[in-house]
């Protein structure tokens, strides 16, 4: 067994109601609805043990967490046990009243997002009209509360192309920190991912200017950039390994090592409703299960990257193998590679129309499509 | 706005949304910063410990050449500064009065 470290964050998912339905979201493509939601008193008690366990921050996060009227408090809550705050919105509901509220609760960081640097596409990729404004005046309201902002850009194909733009608003917004990130292709992002995924020549392009501006911003803006990992020859450390430093508490109460990980069949994820969270990182079997390297096998077991990369990701190698203890497919060492190089060559012909994120809709096929391994076996 | 250089006048502080604490469960100093962690080395802590907003970093240096009468001042003039850009740049400090 490998030691087992206290986790370092821990990501509160509040609900998953949004006003928002951009189509490549990370939430499950089965949306969980209010009624199934954990209390108040469950988050109190959740934040009490994770602050007990080691947990040093807390995202809050959805959906929209500004979706749930308790939010103040529970901000009160988790910074009086000395956890750090982060609120991960899409400023589409509320505004000055609450961001004071959150900020006198001890709020320490905002997380906004926008979904283009100017309002028609922005709108077009939310689904919904009058977003971009409100997010800019949302925006505006966190930096006169004095509250840190950092500008959250998810990018694709249908918005790649205006990174320097998106940089320039962030120093409008007065942000000290832009997280371009490109899509991960799990859930609705999955089932979008003709319509989302870049071609090569755009993501060189992005790079570049992201490159340029880092130099030139040195001091005054951070960039924090994630590359779409279908481009690139080993896989992403996937949330620095599996059980490691990161748990996620679903809006129902479910632990997961990571958003995607109830994907994954055969695993029973505890719930916070009947387990203490401590018992859930050190004992379960769920969170035990990819942990370490004992797992692995080949090429993963004698790769000198194994403690790097740990693997890349259990979620995608299941959805694109249909089973997730191998390599992940991103990996140019992967015998089922040629799923991922067959959807970057798609990237070069026109997108389809999006699917966007709504409740009761299940994107059809999008697993079937995926579930098959290209060696035969 | 425009780039924090740190010099020898300087006097820093911690940005407010920044907490600079002692982690109980890791029995380490930490800095805790927007989806970030950051593990200051004992040196680091060291210095981290001398910056309140009222000190200069050239006294902050006079009491580390004191601690270390071995190591040349300009030496430790030279790594302090660094370091407090590097934290500067990262958001973390700020002048003072800002």
């Amino acid at each position: 067994m490998p030691t087992i470290d206290p986790p370092l964050a821990l990501l509160a998912e509040l609900t998953h109601r949004c006003p928002l339905a951009c189509p490549y979201c990370s939430n499950p493509v089965n949306l969980e609805r209010a009624a199934g939601e954990l209390s108040e008193n469950d988050w109190r008690r959740v934040l009490a043990q994770a602050a007990a366990l080691g947990v040093l921050q807390v995202h809050f996060s959805g959906g929209e967490p500004m979706a749930r009227r308790d939010l103040s408090t529970l901000i009160g809550v988790a910074n009086g046990l000395g956890l750090y705050s982060n609120l991960i919105t899409s400023g589409t509901l509320g505004g000055a009243r609450e961001i004071e509220a959150f900020a006198a609760a001890g709020l320490k960081h905002v997380q906004l997002s926008f979904q283009d640097f100017y309002a028609d596409n922005g709108d077009r990729i939310a689904g919904l009209s009058g977003a971009h404004a409100r997010k800019t005046r949302f925006a505006e309201t966190v930096r006169a509360a004095g509250l840190p902002l950092t500008l959250n850009m998810v990018v694709h194909r249908q918005n790649l192309d205006g990174v320097p733009q998106m940089i320039e608003m962030a120093l409008e917004l007065g942000a000290r920190r832009i997280e371009i990130a490109h899509v991960q292709y799990y859930a609705w992002a999955f089932a979008n991912r003709a319509a989302l995924l870049p071609t090569r020549r755009q993501l060189e392009r992005a790079t570049q200017a992201v490159e340029a501006a880092r130099a030139r911003l040195k001091g005054v803006l951070t960039i924090d950039y994630v590359v779409p990992d279908y481009h690139g020859v080993r896989p992403k450390s996937c949330m620095s390994g599996w059980g490691r430093q990161f748990l996620n508490i679903t809006p129902s109460g479910t632990a997961v090592p990571c958003h995607a990980a109830e994907t994954l069949p055969g695993l029973a994820f505890p719930s916070v409703r009947t387990s203490s969270l401590s018992d859930i990182w050190y004992s379960s079997d769920a969170f035990n299960r990819f942990r370490g390297t004992d797992w692995m096998a080949e090429p993963c077991r004698s790769c000198e990257r194994r403690e790097i990369d740990w693997g890349g990701c259990r979620c995608q190698a299941f959805l694109l193998t249909g089973d997730a203890g191998r390599t992940d497919p991103v990996c140019t060492l992967s015998p089922d590679h040629a799923v991922v190089e067959a959807a970057v060559q798609e990237a070069e012909s026109a997108p389809p129309e999006f699917i966007y994120r709504r409740y009761g809709f299940l994107p059809s096929k999008a697993g079937e499509v995926s579930a098959k391994r290209t060696d035969g076996s | 706005m425009d780039r924090f250089v740190v010099s020898a006048e300087s006097v820093l502080a911690f940005a407010p949304h920044i907490v600079f604490r002692f982690d109980e469960v890791r029995q380490r100093w930490i800095i805790l910063a927007p989806e970030r962690l950051m593990l200051p080395d004992e040196q680091a802590v060291e210095i981290l410990q001398l910056v309140d907003g009222k000190t200069g970093v050239s006294t902050i240096v006079d009491s580390l050449a004191a601690r270390y009468d071995q190591a040349p001042r300009d030496l430790i003039a030279k790594d302090v500064t660094a370091m407090l850009q590097d934290l500067a740049d990262k958001g973390c400090l700020a002048g003072a009065d800002d």
